[in-house]
């Protein structure tokens, strides 16, 4: 949507500014280029040469504004895959460890309801870390 | 219609030994596992025995796999990270190849198994529970220890952090083959329909041509589903590594 006129304003500046720009460039043309290429052929070389840099120029903040990027990038669909199952992960470790607990200790019903909050909250830290909420490496904590 | 789970069975091909009352057989699980690994041995030894300055088609595969899982334990865990490399390219290697050959149509899918991934995620975590002690002795419990964070809360996050890290080789080994195990039912499911419509005569033929397209998709998604899951549980394996190598002061 932003891209369209954009690209109209290039296309007309392509067209408009040639004129000027061959003419001038076609008296300097055979100083720069010790007269071996031909008038014209300069002057299409510095004409793109300068429509490369302007392309550049007006390009770069275009492709900002265009929102994410539609890329087949498979760190991307990896980040996607690994949070469908951090939360489980958690959560069922929480549920196990407490199911042990309580078998192992006798405190039926308590075990359970401590680890599998416990648990849950440990699913919500990996999804968060899977995410990039919440930093992840700890290299100079 | 086709029994959906049926490809998921293990067969005892042939007998080797008899431990106590346990019969341990040569399965087709196992025979696939010979055959990915055996298959992953050649292809990258007759790729690279004739090592050319500029590779060609098949050299280069082997030297983009091996590229591919450099740059990513390399960018994830650093240059200490590269000990580990052989370890990570052979599991990536190995779950890619068994992925592939899963969707082989009466092949079987090793990865499909979670006593399979289940033991290829705990290898990885005890790797990095063994190197993260024999390297950082007991300041590897920093790892369950967050800097500034209130006293009264600390023994309440450490146990969080502590079963985090417990989840870890479960969500690591459950994405594989649940991924896995979907994907194949689905596929079977779908297939199936093909059968039951088109034996419905003319209207379920053209009615049969639903199942043949989504089927035919739902191949094309499993194959990137198939490296896709190799690729996560490599890069899960480095982010793993890099905590052991760096656990925090």
């Amino acid at each position: 949507m932003v891209r369209a006129p954009l690209r109209a304003a290039e296309f007309s500046e392509v067209l408009v500014y040639p004129r000027v720009e061959s003419m001038a460039d076609g008296t300097h043309g055979d100083k720069d280029h010790r007269g071996q290429s031909p008038d014209d052929e300069a002057a299409l070389s510095a004409r793109l040469k300068r429509l490369g840099e302007r392309l550049t120029v007006t390009g770069r903040p275009s492709e900002d504004v265009s929102g994410p990027r539609q890329t087949t990038d498979p760190s991307q669909m990896a980040r996607g895959f690994r949070l469908s199952t951090e939360l489980v992960a958690g959560v069922l470790v929480g549920a196990m460890i407490g199911w042990l607990i309580d078998r192992w200790l006798g405190i039926s019903p308590w075990g359970m309801m401590v680890f599998l909050l416990l648990g849950f909250a440990a699913g919500i830290l990996n999804v968060m870390r899977a995410a990039g909420i919440v930093r992840e490496k700890k290299l100079n904590d | 219609m086709a029994d959906p789970i049926k490809q998921f069975q293990i067969v005892d091909l042939f007998p080797i030994a008899k431990i106590g009352n346990t019969d341990i057989a040569f399965t087709n699980s196992a025979a696939f596992m010979v055959l990915a690994v055996g298959g992953i041995t050649t292809f990258l030894l007759a790729t690279t025995r004739r090592r050319e300055v500029v590779p060609g088609r098949m050299q280069s595969i082997a030297e983009l796999s091996y590229e591919f899982v450099a740059n990513t334990l390399q960018t994830t865990a650093g240059k200490e990270g590269m000990k580990f490399f052989p370890f990570v390219f052979s599991l990536f290697m190995f779950i890619l190849i068994a992925n592939l050959i899963g969707l082989i149509p009466y092949a079987f899918t090793i990865t499909s198994h979670i006593v399979v991934t289940l033991a290829l995620s705990m290898s990885v975590f005890l790797t990095v529970l063994i190197y993260g002690f024999w390297k950082n002795g007991l300041h590897f419990f920093n790892l369950f220890v967050p800097k500034g964070v209130p006293l009264y809360i600390l023994p309440l996050i450490v146990f969080i952090e502590v079963l985090s890290f417990i989840s870890r080789p479960v969500s690591h080994s459950v994405r594989l083959f649940a991924n896995l195990l979907a994907g194949h039912i689905t596929l079977k499911v779908f297939a199936g329909f093909i059968t039951l419509l088109g034996s419905l005569g003319i209207a379920g033929i053209i009615g049969a041509t639903l199942p043949l397209a989504l089927v035919v998709a739902f191949f094309a998604l499993e194959l990137l589903v198939a490296f896709l899951q190799a690729y996560v549980f490599a890069i899960l394996t480095c982010i793993y590594i890099n905590d052991a190598i760096h656990p925090g002061h």
